[in-house]
């Protein structure tokens, strides 16, 4: 039978638990297969050529979505759709609603991951910039037990990240701080494509004073996904219209972006400015009632 | 390089000896001879290929054989049941929710999740709901249609 496009040659595993996993991917060449959505695609093209594939969608125990204490506990295994349906990630984290509201379309959201979202590494993906503009701690397992790692410090370039050989990423804490608000705006060319540009905005108020600021900036070439620059200026002033539009000019100047067929640097650097001004006033916005919610409560 | 694939399809168990690398849409046309699910931009752009697997709907394009082992598939050829069309497929009749067919059964598979699911949907749901699936026929218009005629049918039957 003769196809268009199919895989190499290629090894299959289907991981019966964590520890399973981790031994199977301890061998050279190995990649998880969780939604696979990006994955098998890059295999068609002969972009990613792995020896084995590791099929972690039975690990039932890396699919969950729970607040602890303090932080949003989210298994590698959630799926886009199990975020999107969790009523306590859009009450309290709502930028990952807004982004999981635009990543792909919503048949690949029931199966595609967010930990594969993030170890794919894609320039153009969503949820990077969201958790980055968080500052989200991914959780890596290996073999001798538990790292964790600033998801600022996760990526190492495009399709690169910090999860070695015989290790797994198994789930991403966020931080849940009373007075916090949070969103997510992208401008992509149509239903499911990655982003033009987008940005994400975390924001903690305090006395109408910006406590701390997240900035996170999609397909851009921000370094880590995020606008530190701008995110230095936003701390310590007041949460006003001139201090986003400030904080947007910045970030549009700091970032990286490249002319592709979605549009010239130009341009990216435009959505930049209005993107960010939006996140950041949204974010604002959010976290005033989040604030007035916790003084009646 | 072969190994032993087992999925129940429509109820049915199969197994075949197929190479890891096998994608499901080709397992289920070739393997099979479930030709119902089209094979369209290999991408998972366009939505042809969409079918169920354990309960939710995948495009099968973009995924292999091999994840489906062990699991239950369920395709277009399942919708009619001893000679009753599935009031979604009755409504894509009535409604004339096809032009040339090729979008049709994973729009169908879709639309049958989706009504499971929320049976009353709105037009802005409806159209929410196939958004990652490609018609280059009706607009369409006539797929949110007939997908409303199908959720007023069950309402009233009912």
């Amino acid at each position: 039978m003769h196809y268009m496009q199919v895989p190499s040659h290629v090894e299959y595993e289907r991981a019966t638990s964590v520890e399973h996993a981790l031994s199977l991917l301890s061998r050279p060449d190995t990649r998880v297969l969780a939604g696979g959505h990006s994955l098998i695609p890059m295999m068609k093209l002969r972009l990613a050529q792995p020896e084995m594939l590791v099929d972690i969608n039975s690990l039932a125990e890396l699919a969950y979505i729970r607040l602890d204490g303090g932080q949003l506990r989210i298994g590698a295994l959630a799926r886009h759709a199990d975020l999107l349906d969790s009523a306590v990630v859009g009450d309290r984290l709502p930028i990952f609603h807004d982004a999981e509201r635009v990543v792909a379309d919503p048949i690949v959201r029931l199966w595609g991951t967010v930990g594969g979202s993030l170890c794919q590494a894609d320039p153009s993906e969503d949820l990077s910039a969201a958790f980055a503009a968080a500052r989200a701690t991914a959780v890596i397992r290996g073999q001798d037990g538990d790292r964790e790692v600033p998801v600022r410090e996760f990526h190492l370039g495009p399709y690169e990240t910090v999860v070695g050989r015989g290790e797994l990423l198994a789930e991403v804490r966020v931080p849940v701080r009373p007075g916090t608000g949070s969103a997510y705006e992208k401008v992509a060319r149509r239903v499911g494509d990655w982003s033009v540009a987008a940005a994400g905005a975390v924001l903690r108020l305090k006395d109408g004073t910006i406590a701390e600021a997240g900035l996170g900036l999609t397909a851009v070439g921000a370094e880590h996904f995020v606008a530190a620059e701008a995110e230095d200026f936003l701390r310590g002033r007041p949460a006003t219209e001139d201090t986003f539009r400030g904080a947007a000019t910045i970030a549009a100047g700091s970032c990286h972006p490249t002319a592709d067929q979605r549009g010239p640097e130009d341009y990216k650097r435009h959505l930049v400015a209005e993107l960010a001004a939006r996140a950041l006033r949204r974010a604002a916005e959010r976290a005033a009632i989040s604030a007035q919610r916790t003084a009646t409560a | 390089m072969t190994m032993r694939v087992a999925v129940t399809v429509n109820g049915t168990e199969y197994a075949r000896d197929v190479e890891p690398r096998l994608l499901l849409i080709h397992f289920l046309r070739d393997e099979l001879g479930l030709t119902g699910s089209h094979w369209g931009c290999d991408t998972s752009n366009c939505g042809s290929c969409v079918v169920w697997l354990d309960g939710k709907p995948v495009k099968a394009c973009t995924v292999l054989a091999a994840m489906a082992d062990g699991r239950s598939v369920r395709t277009v050829e399942d919708l009619e049941r001893d000679g009753q069309l599935d009031p979604v497929q009755e409504g894509f009749v009535e409604c004339h929710g096809l032009q040339c067919g090729f979008c049709t059964p994973g729009m169908m598979m879709t639309a049958r999740w989706l009504l499971d699911h929320h049976p009353d949907p709105s037009e802005a749901e409806i159209r929410e709901a196939i958004s990652g699936q490609i018609c280059r026929c009706t607009g369409y218009e006539n797929i949110v249609r007939s997908v409303r005629w199908a959720a007023r049918k069950v309402r009233d039957t009912s």
